[in-house]
């Protein structure tokens, strides 16, 4: 190496240097005593990368997996040690669960102080073991740049997810050398074998009746255009798991919408009707194919995944293609015949028919009552096809996957995995700093309970983030269940607090109202899409709205339930 | 229910050990050993398995050891070609009645007596798992009061070398 492009620097001007050369632009953390070298360093890099300061390290961690949803760029969050960095643990455990791609970057004391039990020491790489890809605890500055770059590398390759990088105080203010490199490549992935995709090729030929099942994966991996001239080509359906939410849009007539507990009646019947199912970047989540042993009976599966532990782990398939899931499914693509199933077609069409009549079912006699449904209308009508969604986990998260209707890729950001309340203020933040386009968060009273904190983080930077607060007083995921599972045994659930959201938004410097009347929403929801900074709308809704229709835990699409009159 | 005998190879980095054994936590394996100690390369250590269960807990711990980063190489050793050994440490109580009967099979089991106090007697036994459970066996009756196996440790036979 040339010597004038080495320089000495402390680890914590590697730190930022690295992040810096990896493209990083934005990181989103909350300061503390065990990465006080590092914000310096940020202080000194000013104008050059982007700090954004969180309520809360969970904010932080959130908005750095918001950032990532929508972009597809690696997040990047800094917490300092001891309870910064467990503060983070929620966060990073919901990347995880969603293959999302972080890097998290603590600082922890100093070597001389690590496993005394030191103020604010805590071993976050055994913490996080089991919620990152990978992680590591950096002792020495000489490594410190290689390994956040591997770190990336990590984060970004074949299945993405969290990789946390540990460093120690010590580290952060040694002096050691920094040499610029290249932004790194994902590591090279496997590729499917021949045999298997003949398998493939075989059996979508010989296929009468073939689903299409995408999730996260081929959302990630940008698949929609290929995947919809796939499904042309055979005269095959589309359906999708949560994590596929946003890949296709919703006006497109081969898509059925979201299979599973709360999902399209559509595409959870085409799953039991299909003779050959197409996984692809879909782990089969109990969610999504309700009892295993019930599932696709008469079907065939085809399952695409990059990683190998996916291939049976949830249904036994029959031809797993192992690999890069862009190139093994173009080489399929482009060697299944074109094929015409008219048979197929009626079948679905009766199958959408059927949906409506359920979803109309559902919506019955309702009147002039604000119904989720109404709201989505409204939600669905005003906003652009480059609206961002984020939403908090529980009844209004199956209503946003039931309702919102996407035109283009990457506008969602949802906690589909683990199912972390409280995710998405975060997460709408990260999206927007991502993007520069408009949020719309649509969260519950329970979850924006969770970290509302981060309103302030909203108002600090002057977030257009819309906050459509679906308030019913109770926490009405739970509560549903407890209605048809546990004889209307409310434990717990109806919150009754006498928190005025309107006044406390109002609190946190942002503006709000409330509104009671679905006429009042539209008035409100357009006013809220025009206003710069952020704006929440308390909507009161009916305690007894439920998400429908469901299918029961352990049940298949035979059980589905799809009475309104539940809490009644 | 069969058994497998799995080899990995891992790099010799900080907490592997705890990685590897964190995901059969997390997962749900159920191991019956683990050995792990160190190869011909300082780098890397070796780590060997064995494990009772279906076709569907070999596959899913296999895939899952592969996607653990420290982890280079894992491999299903097959039973017909690997050599299995094991060591065990075994104190038995020191009787007129038993003292024959212990020497006479250890020295059948090509064992050796390391340590005879007058309370106990200390045989190292190194066999295969199977040889070692009987020679256990054997001892049950004569009061066994202490005793530690390592766990197994395997190699494929000479032809088949881990491709690293």
């Amino acid at each position: 190496m040339p010597t004038e492009y080495r320089e000495k620097m402390t680890g914590a001007q590697i730190i930022i240097e690295t992040l810096i050369e990896q493209g990083v632009t934005d990181v989103f953390g909350y300061p503390g005593g065990q990465v006080l070298d590092i914000y310096d360093a940020l202080y000194e890099a000013q104008g050059r990368i982007n700090h954004v300061l969180t309520a809360h390290e969970q904010g932080a961690a959130h908005a750095a997996d918001g950032y990532s949803r929508v972009t597809g760029k690696v997040g990047v969050v800094i917490a300092t040690s001891g309870p910064g960095a467990t503060n983070l643990v929620t966060g990073i455990a919901t990347a995880m669960l969603d293959s999302i791609p972080m890097v998290a970057i603590t600082g922890n004391v100093s070597s001389s102080l690590i496993g005394k039990d030191s103020f604010q020491e805590i071993n976050i790489t055994g913490v996080t073991m089991p919620i990152t890809k990978h992680n590591y605890f950096v002792t020495d500055v000489n490594e410190l740049a290689d390994t956040i770059r591997e770190a990336f590398q990590i984060a970004k390759s074949g299945r993405p997810g969290p990789v946390l990088v540990d460093v120690t105080r010590d580290v952060q203010a040694a002096f050691g050398d920094y040499t610029k490199k290249e932004i790194v490549e994902p590591f090279l992935q496997d590729i499917a074998s021949d045999d298997d995709i003949d398998e493939a090729v075989k059996l979508i030929n010989e296929s009468q009746r073939p689903y299409i099942y995408i999730g996260g994966g081929a959302a990630g991996a940008g698949m929609t255009k290929a995947i919809m001239e796939f499904a042309e080509k055979i005269d095959g359906y589309i359906g999708c798991s949560f994590m596929g939410l946003s890949a296709f849009p919703n006006s497109y007539n081969r898509f059925l919408g979201m299979q599973g507990m709360h999902g399209e009646y559509a595409s959870s019947m085409a799953n039991k009707a299909a003779d050959l199912i197409i996984g692809i970047g879909v782990r089969f989540s109990d969610r999504a194919t309700g009892n295993v042993d019930k599932y696709a009976q008469k079907a065939k599966i085809i399952q695409l995944d990059t990683d190998i532990s996916e291939i049976n782990k949830n249904v036994k398939v029959d031809v797993g293609i192992i690999g890069d899931i862009v190139s093994s499914f173009s080489r399929i693509a482009e060697r299944c015949n074109k094929n015409k199933h008219p048979q197929w077609q009626v079948l679905v069409e009766a199958l959408v028919e059927d949906s409506k009549m359920i979803l109309e079912t559902v919506e019955k006699n309702v009147g002039e009552k604000m119904t989720p449904k109404k709201i989505f209308d409204v939600i669905n009508d005003v906003k652009d096809k480059d609206t961002i969604i984020a939403t908090d986990v529980g009844q209004h998260q199956m209503w946003t996957a039931q309702f919102a209707k996407f035109e283009r890729t990457r506008r969602f950001a949802s906690s589909g995995g683990l199912g972390t309340m409280g995710y998405g203020l975060g997460a709408a933040i990260g999206a927007q700093i991502a993007s520069g386009d408009r949020v719309v968060l649509i969260t519950g009273d329970g979850s924006f309970g969770m970290n509302l904190n981060e309103l302030a983080t909203a108002v600090s930077y002057n977030v257009p983030v819309v906050i459509v607060l679906m308030n019913n007083g109770s926490l009405g995921m739970v509560r549903q269940w407890q209605t048809i599972f546990y004889e209307k045994r409310y434990s717990s659930t109806v919150l009754d607090r006498k928190t005025d959201f309107v006044k406390l938004t109002e609190a946190f410097g942002a503006k709000a109202c409330r509104v009671k009347t679905i006429d009042e929403f539209r008035q409100a929801f357009e006013t809220a899409m025009q206003t710069d900074g952020p704006y929440l709308i308390d909507v009161v809704i009916d305690i007894n709205e439920s998400v429908l229709p469901m299918l029961p835990p352990g049940g298949s699409i035979d059980d589905i339930i799809v009475s309104r009159k539940l809490g009644g | 229910m069969k058994r497998f005998v799995i080899a990995v190879y891992v790099e010799n980095k900080y907490g592997v050990l705890a990685r590897v054994t964190g995901m059969f936590m997390r997962k749900g394996f159920n191991i019956d050993s683990l050995t792990v100690g160190a190869t011909e390369n300082p780098e890397y250590s070796r780590i060997t398995i064995t494990l009772n269960g279906d076709d569907y807990a070999r596959e899913q711990l296999i895939n899952q050891l592969k996607k653990l980063f420290n982890v280079k190489i894992v491999k299903l050793l097959e039973t017909e070609t690997t050599v299995e050994r094991e060591l065990l440490l075994i104190k038995v109580k020191n009787t007129t009645e038993n003292r024959d009967e212990i020497i006479n099979t250890a020295d059948k089991c090509s064992a050796k007596i390391i340590d005879n106090t007058t309370d106990t007697i200390c045989v190292e036994v190194t066999g295969e798992p199977i040889t070692i459970d009987a020679f256990i066996q054997k001892m049950k009756p004569l009061g066994i009061v202490e005793m530690c196996r390592t766990g197994v440790v395997a190699l494929e036979s000479s032809r088949n070398i881990m491709d690293k």
